[in-house]
């Protein structure tokens, strides 16, 4: 019996190499899982029959572009898209022998904090379904938690990866940007779309990475990206820690959230790291108004390629213009449609440098910032998300009150800075993500803080209401 | 600044091609006011002297090799396509 909701990838992988599990026997047991929690938590928006491949298994969230599988970006106007090539993403995993299990639900072109932005109808937290998983990779951490898959990819651009991480308790990485390739991803903003892994361990998690990152002559923005070590050390001798104010004491934070990263912090200066608190003055403050003008603004060029020609939803129309406006109207949900013309006007005459001008330059002081911080420490510490999962419709007719849900992920992503999400504790039996942000390409010090807090803490992953 | 106009809803969507019915103009009217009052204290800041960062890498001239390579046969191409006369994408008359 194959017990998919305690598996590791890496176990998973020792398994099948040693021949005491066939790589069809563990496919079947995911789909088993699928069959059984799926029905609840619609983690998936498309399950596939096994196909090629002799590893493990692995969920890619909708927005990867995977030949032959239907890739909706949780949009109506993807709904019969079947792309006719893989992303480089979805190749290194097939090229690594891992077979797609299916893809995985997310808010409506990731555009959102709760996967309710679907149009294809919400995912719900393994922990307790009648709360959200976070967003926009709601499909791909819910998946991981519930042992529907034992590793997953999800994308990133304000804090897709890392936030539903936190709310479903797993591990998730947003990796520096540009060491993994965006060919193939269903673009949103380009100059923060990052893809990375979703998985059980710290370990899992690199050795995911690994297989995914690198440069690729399809995407000339990546980088390649040094050599993972999977972490093994117990301790933090030699690292240095820092504690921003505005990251730990900003207005929103539960106490529950707080007194969990707190006791975390402690346990780094058990471990024997340096533990300082230090300051980000405006990344806090402005990082979120900065996010919401660069981001759609990106989004409202990058979204205009849905226009009924080449692929995807047509309307009818009396003349091409018609049909443009038709098919947009149809086949785009109020999200997409807010942050389009959010976008437009952040970039239309008059209000360009009011606007968009300005956010760039505030993006130059987040990163200033942080590089100032980077002098003194090796890792920032913070929680991931302010709250816990939040029950369903929350947030939901409400905009701003959802974008609050990124607040403490955004400042990092404007920079384009690696952040790790591991889960520190339980607050009202909901988890608690802790967020460890390092400079670019420091991923493997990620790993290792990350791998050594996760030993110390020995959080349970599995949901309370589904141990035996 | 904070706040925008009916019209202004009205011309944006025009601008990014988005047919709105009146009750979608109402809710953006008021969704998009609230949204630029809290993203405009972007202008609070003294930035006279700070440079714009449009990407976060400093990368510059990342080559690729000028070799032909294939590309997606026309099947393919046009496998996804709403509608199609030969090797064109058929629209609406403009």
């Amino acid at each position: 019996m194959i017990d998919t909701l305690t598996l590791t990838a890496e176990r998973a992988e020792e398994l099948v190499r040693g021949g005491e599990l066939s790589s069809d026997e563990l496919f079947a047991a995911y789909l088993d899982a699928i069959g059984a929690r799926d029905p609840e938590l619609h983690a998936y928006l498309h399950v596939c029959a096994p196909d090629g491949g002799g590893g493990i298994p692995i969920a890619l969230k909708d927005v990867i572009g995977t030949k032959g599988v239907p890739t909706t970006a949780g949009s109506k106007i993807l709904e019969s898209y079947v792309p006719v090539y893989d992303s480089t993403v979805a190749a290194r995993c097939k090229a690594h022998g891992l077979r797609l299990l299916g893809k995985t639900n997310t808010d409506e072109f990731a555009m959102g904090s709760s996967t309710e932005n679907s149009a294809y109808g919400p995912t719900h937290n393994p922990w307790d379904p009648s709360r959200v998983p976070g967003g926009s990779g709601g499909g791909s951490a819910a998946a991981v938690t519930a042992g529907l898959a034992p590793w997953a990819l999800g994308s990133d651009t304000g804090g897709s990866i890392k936030q539903p991480s936190a709310l479903c308790g797993n591990v998730g990485l947003r990796p520096t940007y540009g060491t993994v390739s965006r060919y193939g991803i269903v673009a949103f903003a380009s100059s923060l779309d990052q893809v990375g892994p979703v998985a059980r361990t710290v370990r899992d998690c690199a050795y995911l990475y690994s297989i995914i990152a690198g440069r690729d002559e399809n995407d000339l923005t990546t980088v390649d990206a040094p050599s993972v070590e999977l972490p093994a050390a117990d301790d933090l001798r030699g690292m240095r820690v820092g504690v921003p104010r505005e990251l730990n004491d900003a207005e929103g934070i539960e106490p529950g959230v707080r007194d969990a990263v707190r006791a975390a912090v402690d346990r780094c200066d058990a471990l024997g790291a340096a533990v300082e608190e230090c300051s980000l003055p405006r990344s806090v403050d402005y990082g979120l108004a900065c996010y919401y003008l660069v981001a759609p603004a990106e989004a409202s060029s990058n979204l205009a390629r849905y226009d009924g020609v080449r692929y995807g939803l047509r309307a009818d129309g009396a003349d091409f213009r018609e049909m443009v406006m038709h098919t947009r109207h149809d086949g785009l949900g109020d999200e997409p449609k807010r942050r389009i013309m959010l976008g437009t006007y952040a970039l239309s005459a008059g209000y360009y440098d009011a606007y968009y001008g300005k956010a760039q330059q505030v993006r130059t002081v987040i990163k200033r910032e942080h590089d100032e911080l980077f002098e003194r420490f090796d890792v920032l510490l913070s929680p991931t998300s302010p709250t816990v999962a939040f029950p369903l419709g929350a947030r939901a007719d409400n905009p701003l009150a959802m974008y609050l849900s990124d607040l403490l992920t955004i400042p990092s992503c404007m920079a384009g800075l690696p952040g790790l999400n591991i889960p520190c504790g339980l607050s009202e039996g909901l988890p608690v993500g802790l967020q460890l942000v390092g400079p670019q390409l420091s991923e493997n010090v990620l790993f290792r803080v990350g791998h050594a807090l996760e030993q110390a803490l020995g959080f349970d992953v599995v949901p309370e209401r589904y141990r035996r | 600044m904070p706040g925008i106009e009916r019209d202004e809803v009205l011309h944006v969507a025009r601008l990014a091609r988005l047919e709105l019915n009146d009750a979608e103009v109402m809710r953006f009217q008021e969704q998009l006011s609230a949204i630029l009052e809290a993203v405009a204290r972007v202008s609070e800041l003294d930035l006279s002297d700070v440079p714009p960062t449009a990407h976060p890498l400093d990368l510059e001239n990342a080559w690729a090799e000028d070799e032909p390579r294939p590309c997606l046969p026309a099947g393919e191409v046009f496998a996804n396509a709403p509608d199609r006369d030969g090797d064109y994408f058929r629209t609406p008359p403009a």
